[in-house]
């Protein structure tokens, strides 16, 4: 046990950041005017819409090696435009407990909404994001199933 | 081939504090594509520019890559430079090495490591963009208000003043909205319509303002500078262009029993009336629930007395369908329904009413002609008690969350006016704050006070009852700390306001959003109050939340500076970057229509070459660029993948994923 804790410390998570134009890529942005700090292993990727977020983006993140991916959209209702992030609400919800499924623990998955405003959220988002897929180590890729593990 | 220039910006220190940005720009040089690579301290100055500019020509170069501020800052700056130098402005990607990389991070190496993966990224896909070019759209010069209380009617008027044609489609039988129903307004005690009246006579007289009462928008399709709004106009029964307003049908009309809706039903109504003296248009209606000759087909006195024959008891809807640039909405509010607060017992006690009741209660044109009598016995009130916040500030449920703004001023107003017209009357308020906020608006309140004696109350109203014909107000007194029951011949409430419900309909034709209290959402909270976040639909008064006059009037104005700003434009640039079939994989499912929140997809049956000289017809979506906003929803709906994004296209974004994960 000892061991693999130790191991643990020197992993530094890949994480991809989809983040939608009108709140979340600002929120980002005032968290950086804001100089408050995420780890620097969050890239951010910047979309239209959290709709825009095809989930075969989300399996190509963890084909080509990200250890976690999160979508942030406007908040519900407050999408810039009108529905977009509910259509993300529901496709995620089914693309994340597919992946479960598939042996990509649900917690490397997540859809967080934060606002044009909250530069302090989006930031807290990201630290407990990367705290939660560090604790849970590297990611199986997608060609590297745990089937073929267990064998 | 791709030739790829990269530029990277210091920001003076702001991002070479903590990325070494030499070392990054060093590094791009052997990306492949990328032919040129520079650092310079500000890239969004003039010389930045220049140097731009300058290695786009001489380099010969085909996509550029700044990294640099946030794109949401200089992107259109960059965009323009590259223009300048013969570019395709969209073939310029912003990588954010300043907010999401320099400003967050401490660490030189691992910061200056997250700036190199994120200028791959940007590189990754600056190789896949493709040039676009924005459309242009024409500008209809025509706006559309909607609602005509005093926000449509300042818009109106400052965007007719400016030479444009405006339409006021208000759904009431007169244009003056609430304002109308006022007596006095605060902090300077004029009389309403003494204010008001002037302005509905210019509207009237307006030669680029129609006025369509008595209508509504039932239908609207297009975007900003191009709407199709087709409107209601409701049946009057009416002929508007023959009434000449004489009222001699309202003298004449036997059914006399309709609740008039202008005075808050505390008084009645012909069958045929002209809401209020100087309603405009100044042209009767009829409420065909309430005329005996449209219920029993028996009567027709008002047709006979017409002078000029202005009634038509056949007269239908009719619809009109006109084009408008921009549209202002300034539905307006109303108080709400008590029903929830029985705690006040307005709804068993007609001595209870509500501050709009006692407007009119006051009005000289009002119901009792301007004298202060109370509903059940027409009799003086001796004691009289406001309640304030009632369903104001309310979390439980029954009201709303928010403050709504008017009433502290509206109930010192009241007070101020019965002490001073009545001054044997007690003037009891019960309050939880007094918010005054505004230009001499505190002094207002503490003249209540100080020079008209209101005894103010802080506290909360927890129960009104009768007791031997008298009204009971047990409160509590939070100053003294005590439970005290005020004996009271009136009681008058401050009900919260609310937007008119009708607004509802109006952002659904609109695609206007709306927050959970109804309220119109604007583009921004500070820096676009008056923009709705649909382009083109501006919003104007208690629509977008609670404000008194003076607001509203400053707010219609902002509006119809904006709408002016909009219409004095012959063509607008529209954004490229919008979705795109692939129509050979299309099969018309319709399932990006359904998705689509703009209505932006239609489908069209196009002829497909099939080899052998053979050709088959199929349907296959098409979408309208100058409709399409560009949020992608459809692109990840399309089953087949045929739906794709200009600018945000599947392969770019598969690209930048990629260059974030390469380990």
């Amino acid at each position: 046990m000892q061991e693999v804790s130790t191991e643990k410390k020197e992993f530094v998570p890949n994480i991809v950041a989809f983040c939608c134009n009108w709140c979340s890529y600002a929120g980002a942005d005032l968290a950086g005017s804001s100089r408050l700090s995420y780890p620097a292993n969050v890239k951010i990727i910047r979309v239209p819409c959290s709709c825009r977020v095809n989930p075969t983006f989300v399996l190509k993140a963890f084909q080509q090696g990200a250890d976690g991916v999160i979508l942030c959209g406007c908040h519900p209702g407050d999408c810039h435009y009108v529905t977009g992030n509910y259509y993300t609400r529901r496709r995620m919800a089914l693309l994340f407990s597919f992946l479960n499924y598939m042996g990509i623990e649900k917690e490397r998955t997540r859809v967080e909404w934060v606002s044009a405003a909250e530069g302090a959220r989006f930031s807290a988002v990201m630290n407990d994001f990367v705290k939660t897929v560090t604790a849970l180590g590297e990611n199986k890729r997608l060609t590297d199933l745990r089937v073929k593990e267990g064998e | 081939m791709q030739r790829i220039g990269v530029f990277i910006c210091w920001c003076g220190s702001n991002i070479s504090a903590t990325v070494d940005v030499v070392k990054v720009a060093e590094i791009m040089k052997s990306e492949p594509g990328v032919v040129y690579s520079a650092n310079y301290q500000y890239m969004c100055s003039e010389n930045g520019q220049q140097l731009i500019k300058q290695a786009i020509k001489e380099h010969n170069l085909t996509g550029i890559v700044i990294g640099s501020c946030s794109p949401r800052m200089h992107e259109a700056t960059f965009r323009k430079a590259a223009e300048a130098a013969g570019l395709n402005p969209y073939m310029v990607e912003v990588a954010n090495i300043r907010e999401h990389c320099s400003w967050i991070h401490k660490d030189m190496d691992e910061a200056t490591e997250k700036a190199v993966i994120l200028v791959r990224t940007a590189i990754a896909k600056v190789k896949l963009n493709a040039p676009l070019m924005a459309g242009e759209s024409p500008v209809a010069k025509r706006a559309l208000v909607i609602g005509g209380g005093i926000a449509g009617i300042q818009a109106a008027l400052d965007i007719a003043d400016a030479g444009f044609e405006v339409d006021i489609v208000e759904k009431n039988a007169t244009i003056g909205g609430r304002m109308a129903q006022l007596d006095k307004t605060f902090p300077t005690l004029d009389c309403s319509a003494c204010i008001l009246t002037p302005k509905m006579v210019d509207c009237a007289q307006h030669e680029k303002i129609d006025i369509l009462s008595y209508s509504e928008v039932e239908e609207v399709k297009g975007f900003v500078g191009n709407f199709s709004v087709k409107i209601r106009r409701k049946a009057r029964f009416v002929d508007e262009t023959k009434c000449t307003g004489c009222k001699l049908c309202m003298e004449k009309c036997p059914s006399k029993k309709g609740l008039n809706e202008f005075n808050m039903g505390l008084n009645t109504r012909p069958a045929i009336y002209i809401p209020f003296a100087q309603a405009i248009p100044n042209v009767a209606v009829i409420d065909p629930t309430q005329c005996i000759k449209m219920k029993t087909g028996k009567c027709g006195i008002c047709q006979k007395f017409c002078g000029v024959g202005a009634i038509d008891y056949e007269q239908k809807d009719s619809f009109i369908e006109r084009q408008y640039g921009a549209i202002v909405v300034a539905t307006g509010f109303k108080p709400i329904e008590l029903t929830a607060f029985n705690e006040y017992g307005y709804e068993e006690n007609k001595d209870v009413i509500t501050s709009l009741e006692l407007e009119r209660l006051m009005n000289a044109a009002g119901p009792t002609g301007g004298v202060l009598l109370r509903p059940s016995d027409n009799e003086h009130p001796k004691i009289i008690t406001f309640i304030q916040c009632v369903g104001s500030r309310d979390t439980s449920g029954c009201g709303k969350p928010y403050c709504s703004k008017i009433c502290c001023m509206y109930t010192a107003k009241h007070a101020m006016l019965i002490r001073e017209k009545y001054p044997d009357t007690q003037v009891n308020v019960f309050y939880i704050d007094v918010r005054t906020p505004g230009k001499n608006y505190d002094e207002f309140f503490r003249r209540a006070v100080e020079q008209y004696g209101v005894n103010y109350i802080k506290g909360m109203v927890g129960k009104v009852y009768n007791e031997n014909g008298k009204l009971m107000v047990q409160g509590s007194n939070l100053i003294d700390n005590e439970q005290v029951t005020i004996e009271s011949d009136l009681v008058v409430l401050a009900a919260a306001i609310e937007p008119e419900p009708s607004v509802r309909k109006v952002a659904t034709l609109l695609t206007a959003s709306i927050d959970t209290n109804n309220f119109l959402t604007e583009s921004h909270a500070k820096l676009r109050p008056v923009e709705s976040p649909t382009a083109g639909v501006y919003l104007a008064g208690v629509c977008q939340g609670p404000k008194d006059i003076p607001e509203t009037v400053s707010q219609a104005s902002a509006c119809a500076a904006k709408v002016i700003g909009l219409l004095v434009k012959d063509k607008l640039k529209t954004n490229p970057c919008v979705a795109t079939p692939d129509e050979n994989m299309c099969n018309g499912c319709s399932q990006c229509a359904n998705v689509c929140a703009y209505g932006a997809i239609t489908y069209v049956d196009k002829e497909f070459r099939l080899g052998g000289g053979k050709t088959e017809i199929r349907r296959v979506a098409s979408v309208n660029p100058a409709v399409c906003q560009g949020c992608g929803a459809c692109t990840v709906t399309c089953p087949s993948g045929a739906m794709d994004l200009k600018g945000f296209s599947s392969k770019q974004i598969m690209s930048e994923v990629e260059a974030i994960c390469k380990k």
